[in-house]
């Protein structure tokens, strides 16, 4: 019962995230059913502390937080192919402004402050890493989530003797209300980005960059601007899901593997359209929250499994899949007249 | 004032100059042709027009301004544009959406989305490909990308534009046709200068050759004199 | 000095390792192009391996290497010839193979390492093997770490042999230049590469064998090594052997050094050293 609730909030969530693609078209029509519909799913979706159990929405959150990883990781990486492995890093910037604010400041502060934190360390990284392509900007990436722990690491038990700290935290409801707030903004973002100029340049630099430049494309400030919008989201994810915890160290705080997920959930769902990251981040999240405690080897074992087969047959994902299945379906509707 | 000017361009990878104290100028409205063996330096010399090298030592002029080590979306937007000679289009877009990109971007005044749309229109007309406007560019035929490389960097509006080997590879139908094509960017007062191999395209549409040799000028002239120069005769029979 | 001696020892029987570690990794990306995430889930399988041959049926380390190298070659070869095999002739172009490939190896490690737990669980496993110690300029080191020294430089040499003066060493780097015209000289390219990701994977193992002589091992494992090997790699410039190895040394006795003056800062110094390299030469010390 309380996982089919969970399971309605989800398909809002991939409904919410079609409506995107779908208010992106030239042609529309029945305008007035969809943005009905979407206003219907984003009520379901900001009510559920009212009617669900808090096992839903703690839930939720955790989902949300995979969610917002993944699709703000597609912002940049989809079009551009720059495989970003820094998600874990602007997270857990949030998590340590979460930690060390989180005492003195308002809830809302923290997250805004964690957000802004992890854009000054994109625009940093990004414009340091801008003559890295292929292999060596993922490889930089990846060290760089390694290097800030373990220099945190260091640093903590060297001159302040301690190793991690302890976290103030907040409301379980509080918490969703929040996550949910950011999901929304990264929509809109998205949304907003992808209908401007800006969205096709970017997917201009990731068929050729050097034929992007020569267009007038100022190919620089277009990467590292929208590397760092992709990177509020995840900081401002980080800042508010500390909360959550009760006690951090560096290594929990920047995990790998919140770098790896993403990357994974979008090529699950594929990111070709919008919708595709959104479906891939909430049935892998949805699994691993169900999964994960109780069968966690063979849990990854078949996500390993799941992810070498989509890599090498559905290149465009699970919307790809639907696209190749439809596309099967009217061609024997045709036959059959 | 030349429209173009270059002095003394040099160019140097490990120990092989590449384009070595290479002068030049192309004047308003003028067809350029650029003409040389394989390895003359000739793609290097555009690459140092557009700027994805820059030169050393030497120095660029446009419209008198020096534009020598300028990024290379600058050197578009101030009005030169150029095409690949190994095409590199925009493969997984619409043809349309190429050629959006140059109109919104390639110009320092940067026109509206509807505006940018109904040019993108019109130039694929020019270059005859409005039928297949919303075809993935990777489609397109050879000679189509080609055309379609030449759209992109009309919808720039450039003051220059660089044609790369636009006739490479092409059937000699579409050799015909291309040659149309840069007698009409030339009627609507673009300058051009363009990279060529097929000799008869360019006798007929340049007006001035200048010919490159290991990365030096040896000869420079209307069509007739190149034709007749001992020079390059001998550079291009000798090997 | 004699402490310097310590450090410098020390340092080079550390380097042996990163070494061995790296040069399979190296070799992979070198020349199959694939940047192979599992590359620690082979050098697990290889110390687990080991682990379950010691102590339930009594077989010598030693012996083990000759059995968990050549089994990693043929896992290695088999995977190349089916994964990446698809995967390359699906890819546009290298550039399109080498992201999907290191895509599909994040894939394979959950594979390897998530069977490896189901087969022996996430205990932390050790065995006391070769426990003598051997006095160097007064500092002792246990013996076994002057094998896997040993071993590092010998597979090292034997290597680089096999490639500069055979005739499929000749192949493979051509292959590395370019796989195109390698194609062309009669090479039977896919035969080549899928012997480059076996060789790869049996140096993993073979490491594998020789970290268990010395350290813990687990399911869990792969990780720690695979970011090491990242680092000397990228250290040595991706796709160099000879890089890697000189490489692998060269950190060691840096991890020595600096573990010397501030112990627990070496991680944060491998990683910064790994970072500031690739922004400032990302070709690495040998790279092309």
């Amino acid at each position: 019962m309380e996982d089919l609730m969970v399971i309605i909030n989800l398909l809002a969530l991939v409904y919410l995230g079609w409506f995107v693609d779908w208010t992106l078209k030239q042609n529309k029509s029945k305008i007035w059913l969809f943005s009905g519909l979407a206003l219907i799913m984003l009520a379901i979706l900001s009510t559920l502390p009212n009617y669900g159990p808090t096992y839903s929405y703690i839930m939720m959150s955790g989902i949300l937080m995979y969610l917002i990883l993944t699709v703000s990781w597609t912002l940049f990486s989809g079009p551009t192919g720059y495989i970003s492995l820094a998600p874990a890093a602007f997270f857990g910037v949030g998590i340590y402004t979460s930690a060390i604010l989180g005492k003195d400041f308002p809830v809302l502060v923290v997250v805004i402050f964690g957000g802004l934190l992890s854009v000054v360390l994109a625009a940093i990284v990004g414009a340091l890493t801008l003559r890295l392509k292929g292999i060596y900007f993922i490889v930089f990436t990846f060290g760089l989530v390694l290097l800030i722990s373990s220099v945190l690491l260091w640093y903590e038990i060297r001159f302040t003797g301690t190793r991690g700290r302890f976290i103030t935290t907040a409301n379980n409801d509080l918490i969703y209300y929040v996550m949910l707030g950011i999901t929304v903004l990264m929509f809109i973002t998205s949304y907003f980005l992808k209908r401007s100029k800006y969205g096709l340049a970017l997917q201009s630099i990731g068929q050729n960059e050097e034929a992007a430049a020569h267009m007038g494309i100022n190919v620089t400030a277009v990467k590292i601007a929208v590397f760092s919008i992709s990177a509020i989201f995840m900081g401002m994810a980080g800042a508010i899901m500390a909360m959550k915890w009760i006690y951090l160290d560096p290594y929990s705080a920047f995990d790998p593997f919140r770098s790896f997920l993403p990357v994974l959930m979008a090529i699950f769902g594929g990111m070709k359209q919008f919708y595709g990251p959104v479906l891939g981040a909430v049935i892998l999240a949805f699994l691993e929250e169900k999964l994960l405690t109780e069968f966690p080897y063979y849990y990854k074992l078949s996500f390993g499994i799941v992810l070498i087969l989509v890599i090498i047959y559905l290149p465009d994902g699970l919307v790809g899949l639907g696209q190749k299945v439809r596309a099967w379906f009217s061609r024997g509707k045709i036959a059959l007249t | 004032m030349h429209l173009l000017e270059g002095e003394g361009v040099s160019i140097h990878f490990g120990g092989l100059a590449a384009v070595s104290d290479v002068s030049f100028y192309i004047d308003q409205g003028e067809v350029l042709g650029l003409i040389g063996p394989n390895g003359a330096g000739k793609t290097t010399l555009f690459n140092l027009i557009s700027s994805c090298y820059v030169p050393r030592p030497g120095i660029l002029k446009f419209k008198g301004k020096n534009i020598t080590g300028m990024s290379p979306y600058k050197i578009c937007r101030l009005g030169i544009a150029r095409t690949f000679q190994t095409v590199k289009i925009f493969a997984n877009m619409p043809v349309i959406d190429n050629v959006r990109i140059g109109s919104l971007f390639g110009n320092t005044r940067s026109p509206a989305s509807a505006e940018a749309n109904q040019q993108s229109i019109e130039l694929l007309e020019f270059v005859g490909l409005s039928r297949v406007m919303n075809t993935p560019a990777r489609d397109l035929t050879l000679a189509n990308q080609k055309r379609l490389e030449v759209a992109r960097a009309l919808a720039t509006k450039p003051e220059l534009l660089m044609l790369d080997e636009l006739m490479a590879g092409l059937n000699p139908t579409e050799v015909a046709q291309a040659m149309d094509l840069v007698r009409q960017i030339r009627d609507k007062g673009i300058t051009i200068i363009m990279i060529e191999h097929v000799m008869k395209a360019i006798m007929s549409v340049c007006g001035r050759i200048i010919v490159l040799h290991h990365g030096q000028k040896i000869a420079e002239g209307t069509p007739q004199e190149i034709a007749n120069s001992k020079t390059v005769i001998e550079v291009y029979l000798g090997e | 000095m004699e402490r310097f001696l310590d450090v410098a020892i020390a340092g080079l029987l550390l380097g042996g390792l990163y070494a061995l570690i790296a040069m399979g990794m190296s070799l992979q990306y070198g020349v199959a192009r694939v940047f192979n995430i599992a590359h620690g889930e082979f050098i697990m399988l290889g110390a687990m391996t080991t682990w379950t041959l010691y102590t339930v049926f009594n077989i010598s380390p030693l012996v083990a290497v000759v059995i968990c190298g050549p089994l990693a070659f043929v896992l290695g070869f088999i995977i190349h010839r089916t994964m990446f095999r698809k995967l390359q002739s699906l890819s546009a172009n290298q550039g399109v193979f080498e992201s999907n490939s290191m895509l599909a190896s994040f894939g394979l490690m959950f594979v390897i390492q998530n069977i490896a737990f189901l087969a022996w669980g996430p205990e932390i496993r050790t065995y006391n093997y070769l426990m003598e110690t051997v006095s160097i300029g007064g500092a002792l080191f246990g013996a076994r770490r002057l094998v896997t020294l040993g071993f590092a430089i010998a597979i090292g040499v034997i290597f680089y042999i096999f490639l500069a003066r055979t005739r499929i060493g000749k192949a493979i780097r051509a292959a590395g230049q370019d796989p195109s015209t390698a194609g062309l000289m009669g090479v039977n390219i896919n035969w080549v590469l899928a012997l480059c990701f076996g060789l790869g994977a049996a140096m993993a193992g073979i490491a594998g064998v020789l970290i268990s002589m010395s350290y813990p091992d687990s399911a869990n494992m792969g990780q720690e090594y695979l970011t090491v090997a990242i680092i000397v790699v990228v250290l040595g410039g991706l796709g160099s052997i000879p890089g890697s190895f000189i490489g692998g040394f060269l950190l060691g006795i840096i991890g020595s050094i600096v573990s010397f003056y501030e112990p627990g800062l070496n991680m944060a110094a491998y990683y910064a050293i790994f970072v500031i390299l690739l922004l400032v030469r990302p070709r690495g010390i040998m790279g092309r």
